[in-house]
């Protein structure tokens, strides 16, 4: 939509869908991405707990992983980790 | 037009009554001297069941912006008033009622800002609200604030301009004043103005966003688009201006003039000064000094084109403002007003007179006295009229 003149734009930038949100992908904004080492995971879940995005989910086998579209890199899933499987790795 | 009866009504009370007959669905006002009057009055009108508002008796001024604005996005028609400091804490707000394009109409009975403490009136109020996008409108009588209050909700819920819009009463030379004045009808204001039909609204049967976050790949189109909606607005004021003096027989324009013919220099005012101010041409015309008046009514957006055409000619230009822009060398009429001239080939002198500052009174023979003195300036001047030193 970079491209949108003002005129495009709905009086008072209303939204008329609702949860388009959705199609905003904020993990454009991530310099650092969590990168799991599933041998130390034990599968607690606090990664998924404390994402702040929600956007970590558990595979069929019980580890996890985070939504890249959506995961902003802000390293709480890191800190938390009680066995250091998750590490912060600088985007390239 | 039908005679109408002339009724003696204090101006707040009267501002009250012209809101009462506005159809408001919600009303939000905290108390604030000058303008408690208007909160009080609002309150008894409801209370007695003469109009049918949710009167929201709010903790702060910040909560009765808020409430305006969320009632406004529910496609209600939102009321609110205040002043000085309590327009002050509401600032926040003001820009996004603004751009959600919100039709609020709110009264603000200017007043001093803090420090020091002072109740009475002046501009310093509305000054720091300039570029929240709101339009601006001032009022010299208890008339003018009925009829503009009548029209603000026309012009906000306009499909061309859906913008809030803020009536200046001037805090107790006009809030506190008993002045005569007529009423419309309930049934000619019904037809005048009818329901507010809103573009979008908040409802859980149909979601949308309001007030959506953008990044920068979208939020300067979202300001040109805002500063469009202000600048274009001025078409439909104007209109529903006309609208008003065919039906009612008073004439409101962006710029007024009083005996500018031939004038060599003209007087700039703004709110109640200017029927003082006429007085002030009345005497020096009569002195022999060839002095005219421009009354500023439309503040936001700024009636670029009309000041020219009404000042054409003029060799001096004295600018009365009743509040400074600190650090700018003068008031902030004296700026907008000197950036009008700054294009043409030939412009006036610009002289500025800082008065009426915390309620002092300016009289009538202020103004000849400035006006006799704004006649020999042969550069721009600034200057804080009759402060001592």
């Amino acid at each position: 939509m970079a491209e949108a003149t003002w005129r495009d734009i709905f009086p008072g930038n209303v939204v008329l869908t609702p949860g388009s949100a959705k199609e905003y992908h904020t993990g454009g904004w991530r310099s650092l991405r969590p990168i799991w080492d599933n041998s130390k995971c034990i599968k607690c879940g606090i990664c998924y707990v404390y994402c702040p995005e929600g956007c970590v989910s558990q595979d069929k086998d019980g580890y996890f992983m985070a939504d890249l579209d959506y995961c902003k890199g802000c390293g709480i899933c890191a800190q938390e980790c009680w066995t250091g499987a998750i590490e912060m790795v600088e985007e390239g | 037009m039908a005679k109408r009866k002339r009724i003696g009504m204090e101006v707040a009370l009267a501002a009250a009554e012209a809101v009462g007959m506005c159809n408001v669905d919600v009303a939000a006002v905290y108390p604030i001297t000058p303008q408690s009057h208007i909160a009080e009055h609002l309150s008894d009108l409801v209370a007695d069941g003469k109009t049918d508002t949710e009167y929201v008796t709010v903790e702060s001024e910040h909560t009765s912006m808020s409430v305006c604005i969320g009632a406004s996005a529910t496609g209600a028609r939102a009321y609110t008033a205040t002043c000085a400091q309590g327009l002050m804490l509401m600032h926040e707000l003001l820009p996004i009622a603004s751009a959600m394009r919100c039709p609020i109409v709110m009264s603000v009975a200017n007043r001093p800002v803090n420090a020091p403490l002072n109740i009475l009136s002046d501009h310093s109020d509305i000054m720091p609200q300039r570029d929240s996008g709101w339009i601006v409108i001032f009022s010299e009588n208890g008339q003018e604030v009925v009829d503009l209050t009548l029209m603000a909700y026309r012009i906000a819920e306009d499909k061309d301009v859906m913008l809030p819009v803020i009536i200046c009463i001037d805090g107790f030379i006009l809030t506190h004043m008993v002045e005569p004045m007529e009423f419309p009808d309930q049934k000619e204001i019904d037809k005048f103005l009818p329901d507010y039909k809103p573009y979008a609204t908040l409802h859980p049967d149909k979601p949308l966003t309001m007030g959506a976050f953008a990044m920068p790949d979208f939020f300067p189109q979202m300001m040109k688009a805002k500063d469009m909606a202000l600048l274009n607005s001025k078409k439909t004021i104007v209109k529903v201006w006309d609208e008003w003096e065919k039906k009612f027989g008073r004439r409101y324009r962006p710029v007024e003039t009083y005996r500018t013919e031939g004038a060599e220099v003209i007087l700039v005012t703004m709110g109640s000064m200017s029927e003082t101010a006429e007085l002030g041409v009345d005497e020096l015309r009569d002195k022999g000094v060839s002095v005219g008046l421009v009354k500023i009514r439309l503040w936001r957006p700024f009636p670029s084109d009309e000041l020219k055409a009404a000042v054409k000619g003029a060799r001096i230009l004295a600018v009365m403002d009743r509040a400074i822009s600190p650090g700018t060398g003068g008031g902030p009429v004296f700026t907008d007003v000197k950036a009008v001239f700054y294009g043409e080939d030939s412009r006036p002198i610009i002289v500025n007179y800082v008065m009426g500052l915390g309620g002092i009174d300016v009289t009538v023979g202020d103004f000849v006295k400035m006006g006799e003195k704004a006649a020999k300036a042969k550069k721009e001047e600034y200057e804080f009229y009759g402060v001592m030193g």
